[in-house]
């Protein structure tokens, strides 16, 4: 035992070694291995009439990926991540700046929980709770004709891109679905990068003559945009994979998810469906490298 | 930490639109909560005509249900397991000082949870196929591991960053050695970190569903027991009671890590 404790004080690179190579086993082979195993599939040819694989090296699945119709599936789900990331900076910031700089330590902690709690709610069950709430004949529809501005909601889903039949079947129903989910993974990073704000910094800003809308612009925007760029990267990646909500709320067409569910699943085309998951990694691998320029990484 | 005096209506509107934020998380909760007690059978209608217990009863008697509860609690507990064994050996394999490949490493490690559910999902299924792998219980476990590893990571290496050093080096001096050490200082130190790591662990692979719809081949675990049940309108009074009992399972278990790691960061170490 002691001569066990000898050898891991000075060997430590040996010690270093253990350590690491079961971890690095699990990634490495299950992790990475699988990956590697998907992306490698997506140059190789499915065969329609067969339905089955062929072991033949093709670049056809990402020529496929640039058809107007995959084109829109990727734009659809694009526009839909950032929209929802401005939604929830929208929604995330005040609450973030609130609870750091406004309220007191037993407010702040219960914000906290409060925050956290929903965040670590189950996904589906929150997915559910919105089919369910936003139903006709439901919660929403209820609050809406109480408060008498029915026609008002009529006439916001007669708009094209965000309106749709119903509020369920609407681009603003999924927005709202998305944003809500997302949200705490938004605030939490701000609230961190607002706490590194010293408070005086703003009240200087205020004693020099800034109106509040200009220290928020010129003082406190600038130090805080690191949270909000580490949020943006949860609520944008966790968009771009998504193919739950896209099928419970909202419009029919399809999303990036959708399409490589529907690709593995039904059809068995795996191999398009790799093609598929290369563009949310391709994407996100992008913005995490402008996440990293912008500091985000230190925020986190 | 107010605002001066000029600014100080402020505050009064930014906490309406604070509190308002928080509402929204919330409401939609809650009213999962209220429909599991909904006495009518519909599901979502709303004013709701009157309470009842009957769809716990009925609840209980679905062995479909007391299945899935199964198969996701045993997943669970064994993809906590190997998440605490690995989360804890990353976090003390990257506290050290640099090595080689240690940023690929760190890369690596969040992979699971910077990349969006599905690829992981994906990957794991292609690679099961190719191996001929029958998805069931180990599939589930395997794609639960790999994305706990980094909440439990995460936890003890925040922990072992607020461990000074001069504890470690205290034990030496007075002759301990280095497994003592480890026996004696560190891990009693870490325990609480470690625990909430498990916690939160545990509480995300009961709540995961899209590595899983992936990884589970005909098994039904909690969450995707509860996605079926979206396509079965007529079940709604049912499905409701599950939402709830999901939550009532996972929020406690957040509650207590988040209390275990909070005493850590009041502790003098910190500072």
């Amino acid at each position: 035992m002691r001569a066990l404790s000898h050898l891991f004080y000075q060997r430590r690179t040996l010690t270093l070694l253990l350590i690491l190579t079961p971890p690095l086993l699990w990634f490495g082979v299950v992790y990475v291995g699988s990956l590697l195993t998907l992306l490698s599939q997506s140059v190789l040819t499915f065969d329609d009439m067969s339905m089955s694989v062929v072991t033949e090296l093709t670049t056809a699945n990402f020529e496929g990926l640039l058809v107007p119709a995959n084109l829109d599936i990727v734009l659809r789900t694009l526009g839909m991540a950032i929209a929802v990331t401005l939604g929830t900076v929208l929604i995330g910031f005040p609450m973030a700046y609130y609870m750091a700089h406004h309220a007191s330590p037993a407010e702040k902690g219960f914000f906290f929980v409060g925050v956290m709690l929903p965040m670590w709610a189950s996904y589906i069950v929150k997915a559910y709770a919105w089919t369910v709430l936003l139903a006709q004949g439901g919660v929403i529809y209820w609050v809406i004709n109480t408060l008498g501005v029915r026609a008002l909601l009529d006439a916001v889903l007669q708009l094209p891109v965000i309106g749709g039949d119903t509020l369920a079947t609407s681009n603003i129903g999924r927005f709202l679905v998305f944003t809500y989910i997302w949200l705490p993974f938004m605030v939490l990073p701000i609230q961190a990068a607002i706490e590194r704000v010293p408070a005086n910094l703003l009240m200087a800003s205020g004693d020099l003559g800034g109106k509040p809308f200009q220290t928020f612009r010129h003082v406190l925007w600038p130090l805080a945009f690191p949270g909000v760029v580490a949020g943006s990267i949860f609520t944008f990646s966790l968009t771009l994979g998504d193919y739950i909500i896209p099928q419970l709320v909202g419009p029919s067409g399809l999303y990036i998810g959708n399409m490589v569910y529907t690709m593995q699943g039904t059809i068995g085309n795996i191999p398009m469906a790799a093609a598929f998951t290369c563009v949310p990694i391709v994407l996100i691998t992008i913005y995490l490298a402008m996440a990293r320029r912008l500091g985000a990484f230190n925020a986190l | 930490m107010r605002f001066d005096p000029k600014t100080w209506r402020r505050p009064s509107l930014l906490r309406v639109v604070a509190y308002a934020g928080l509402a929204f998380l919330h409401l939609p909760l809650l009213f999962i909560a209220l429909y599991a007690f909904n006495s009518d059978d519909s599901g979502y209608s709303f004013p709701i005509p009157g309470l009842t217990l009957r769809w716990f009863y009925r609840a209980l008697e679905r062995t479909d249900i007391h299945h899935a509860i199964g198969l996701s609690l045993s997943v669970a507990a064994m993809a906590t397991v190997i998440a605490m064994v690995l989360g804890t050996l990353t976090a003390a394999a990257l506290n050290r000082d640099r090595f080689f490949g240690k940023d690929a490493f760190t890369t690596m490690l969040i992979m699971p949870i910077a990349l969006p559910g599905i690829v992981t999902g994906i990957a794991l299924l292609s690679a099961f196929k190719l191996m001929d792998v029958t998805p069931g219980y180990w599939t589930i476990v395997i794609g639960h591991a790999t994305f706990c590893v980094v909440i439990v990571h995460n936890n003890v290496v925040a922990r072992l960053r607020r461990l000074p050093s001069r504890l470690w080096e205290a034990s030496m001096d007075l002759g301990a050695d280095t497994l003592t050490t480890l026996r004696y200082i560190i891990l009693p130190q870490l325990s609480t970190a470690l625990l909430a790591g498990g916690i939160l662990a545990f509480a995300l692979s009961v709540d995961e569903l899209i590595v899983t719809t992936f990884t589970a081949g005909s098994d039904q675990t909690l969450p995707i027991w509860l996605m079926g049940q979206l396509g079965r309108p007529r079940e709604a009074a049912i499905t409701n009671v599950v939402a709830l009992a999901i939550m009532l399972i996972t929020m406690p278990l957040i509650l207590l890590a988040w209390r275990l790691t909070k005493g850590g960061e009041a502790s003098p170490n910190s500072r």
